[in-house]
C-alpha cells in the first residue's frame, strides 16, 4: 500500500500499467470502512496493480484537480490515463472487477 | 466497535427486535434518529395496540424505548450513511463504524425517489455527507437542501469552513445559524454541464459547485443494492429474512398495514430469526 503525496502520484502515473488510487480523509467514515477493503486488495494485487492512497486533507490541490468531489472516490488509470472511476464504499468485488479487466 | 446484531431504525419494529436479541443474550447495537422523531411520536390517540388501548404515539415510544434499553440494547443517534457488507457487516454513521454479524432494517417507510439530475451528479457535485465531502469544497458556493433534523448543523459546518452556503428546505429550519440565506421550495432539480452548476429551485436556479441533499434516512436499496423489494417494499418471508443472507427486515418498511402491533410482531420475529443465523454461522 502507497500513500501519495502530489510528487509521488505524479511520479506512478507516468509508469506504464495498472494503478488504483483510494482519495480519502480521515473525518469520513465511509472512508475508514473501506480503508481494510483497500489494504486487502492491494495484498491480493501485489505485483499485479500498484494500489495506493491519498489524503485529500493534506493533498487538497491534487484532489480537487483530478475532480474528486466525494471520498471516498476510487480512480483506476492504465498507463497513466484514467480509465475508470468508483465514488462512495463499495464491496471489494466491485473493485477487483476493474482490476481484473486491466490488469 | 462490534456487535452480534446491528439494527437500522429506532421505531417500534426496531426496539422489538432489539429485546428479541437480548433475550437470546446477544449484543445489540440499534442505530437511528431520535426515537421521538418516529412517525408513532405523532399518533394522539392508539386505540389497536392490545393491552395499552389510548395511549399517545409518544408514550408506547417511550415504554418501548425503555424497555429495550434496560434489556441492554445500545444506541446510537445518527443516519446510517453507508453499508458494506465484506466480513459481517459495517455500517457508518457520521464518521464512526460500527460492525456486526447480522443485520435487522426497520427503517420504517423511507421515501426513496430522487431529484431530477441527482443520481446523474453523483459524485460530481451531488453528495449526501457535509462532513465528509465538505473540504472538498471550501470557499466556494453549495446548496444543502435540508430534509433531516441536523441538515441546519451541517450547513453551519460547510458554512465554517468558507464555503457560500445556501439552504433550501420546505420547513423553517432550527438552529441554522442567522448569516445563511434560507429558501422555502419544494420542487428542485440538479443542473450542470459535467459538474453541477446550478440546483433549480422552483423554476429558478442558484448558481453552485455542490448540493448537499440531506435526508432523514438513506433509503435500504442504496444502503444494499441487491436487496429485493416490490412496489418499494423489501420482500421477505415468514421469518422475516430478506434475499441476502444475514439481513432481516421487519415493520413498515415491508410493506403495509403500517401498525405499531404489526411492526413489533415482525420486529420480534427478525430478532429471533437474526439469532438463529448467527448460532448457525457458528460464531458462538
Amino acid at each position: 500500500m502507497v500513500h501519495f503525496n502530489e510528487k509521488s502520484f505524479q511520479a506512478a502515473l507516468k509508469e506504464d500499467g495498472l494503478l488504483m488510487v483510494d482519495f480519502w480523509a480521515p473525518w469520513c467514515g465511509p472512508c475508514q470502512m473501506l480503508g481494510p477493503v483497500i489494504e486487502s486488495l492491494a495484498e491480493q494485487y501485489e505485483g499485479k496493480a500498484v494500489i495506493g492512497k491519498v489524503n485529500t486533507d493534506e493533498e487538497p490541490v491534487l484532489s480537487i484537480g483530478l475532480g474528486v468531489s466525494n471520498i471516498p472516490t476510487v480512480i483506476f488509470f492504465k498507463n497513466g490515463r484514467e480509465i475508470h472511476r468508483e465514488i462512495g464504499a463499495m464491496p471489494p468485488q466491485v473493485y477487483a472487477r476493474v482490476l481484473e479487466e486491466n490488469v | 466497535m462490534e456487535h452480534d446484531v446491528i439494527i437500522i431504525g429506532s421505531g417500534p419494529a426496531g426496539l422489538a427486535a432489539a429485546v428479541a436479541a437480548r433475550g437470546r443474550d446477544k449484543s445489540v447495537l440499534v442505530i437511528g434518529n431520535r426515537w421521538q422523531d418516529s412517525p408513532l411520536a405523532k399518533a394522539e390517540r392508539v386505540e389497536n395496540y392490545l393491552g395499552l388501548p389510548g395511549r399517545t404515539g409518544m408514550e408506547l415510544l417511550e415504554e418501548f424505548h425503555r424497555h429495550a434499553e434496560q434489556a441492554g440494547a445500545e444506541f446510537v443517534t445518527g443516519k446510517a450513511l453507508a453499508l458494506m457488507v465484506w466480513n459481517g457487516f459495517s455500517v457508518t454513521v457520521g464518521s464512526q463504524v460500527f460492525k456486526g454479524n447480522a443485520l435487522i432494517l426497520t427503517p420504517g417507510v423511507v421515501r426513496q425517489s430522487k431529484y431530477p439530475g441527482e443520481a446523474e451528479f453523483l459524485g460530481r457535485g451531488v453528495s449526501y455527507c457535509a462532513t465528509c465531502d465538505g473540504m472538498l469544497y471550501r470557499n466556494r458556493p453549495v446548496v444543502v437542501v435540508g430534509l433531516s433534523p441536523d441538515a441546519p448543523k451541517e450547513a453551519n459546518y460547510l458554512k465554517r469552513l468558507g464555503c457560500q452556503t445556501v439552504y433550501v428546505s420546505p420547513k423553517q429550519p432550527e438552529g441554522l445559524e442567522e448569516d445563511i440565506p434560507f429558501l422555502r421550495a419544494g420542487r428542485l432539480a440538479v443542473k450542470g454541464e459535467g459538474t453541477v452548476s446550478a440546483l433549480e429551485v422552483d423554476g429558478a436556479e442558484i448558481p453552485c459547485a455542490g448540493v448537499f441533499i440531506l435526508r432523514p434516512a438513506v433509503a435500504p436499496t442504496d444502503l444494499l443494492p441487491e436487496l429485493r423489494t416490490e412496489n418499494g417494499a423489501i420482500q421477505v418471508d415468514r421469518q422475516m429474512a430478506t434475499n441476502l443472507p444475514g439481513v432481516f427486515a421487519a415493520g413498515d418498511c415491508t410493506g403495509a398495514p403500517l401498525q405499531a402491533a404489526k411492526a413489533v410482531g415482525e420486529g420480534h420475529i427478525a430478532g429471533l430469526s437474526a439469532c438463529r443465523y448467527l448460532d448457525d454461522l457458528g460464531t458462538f
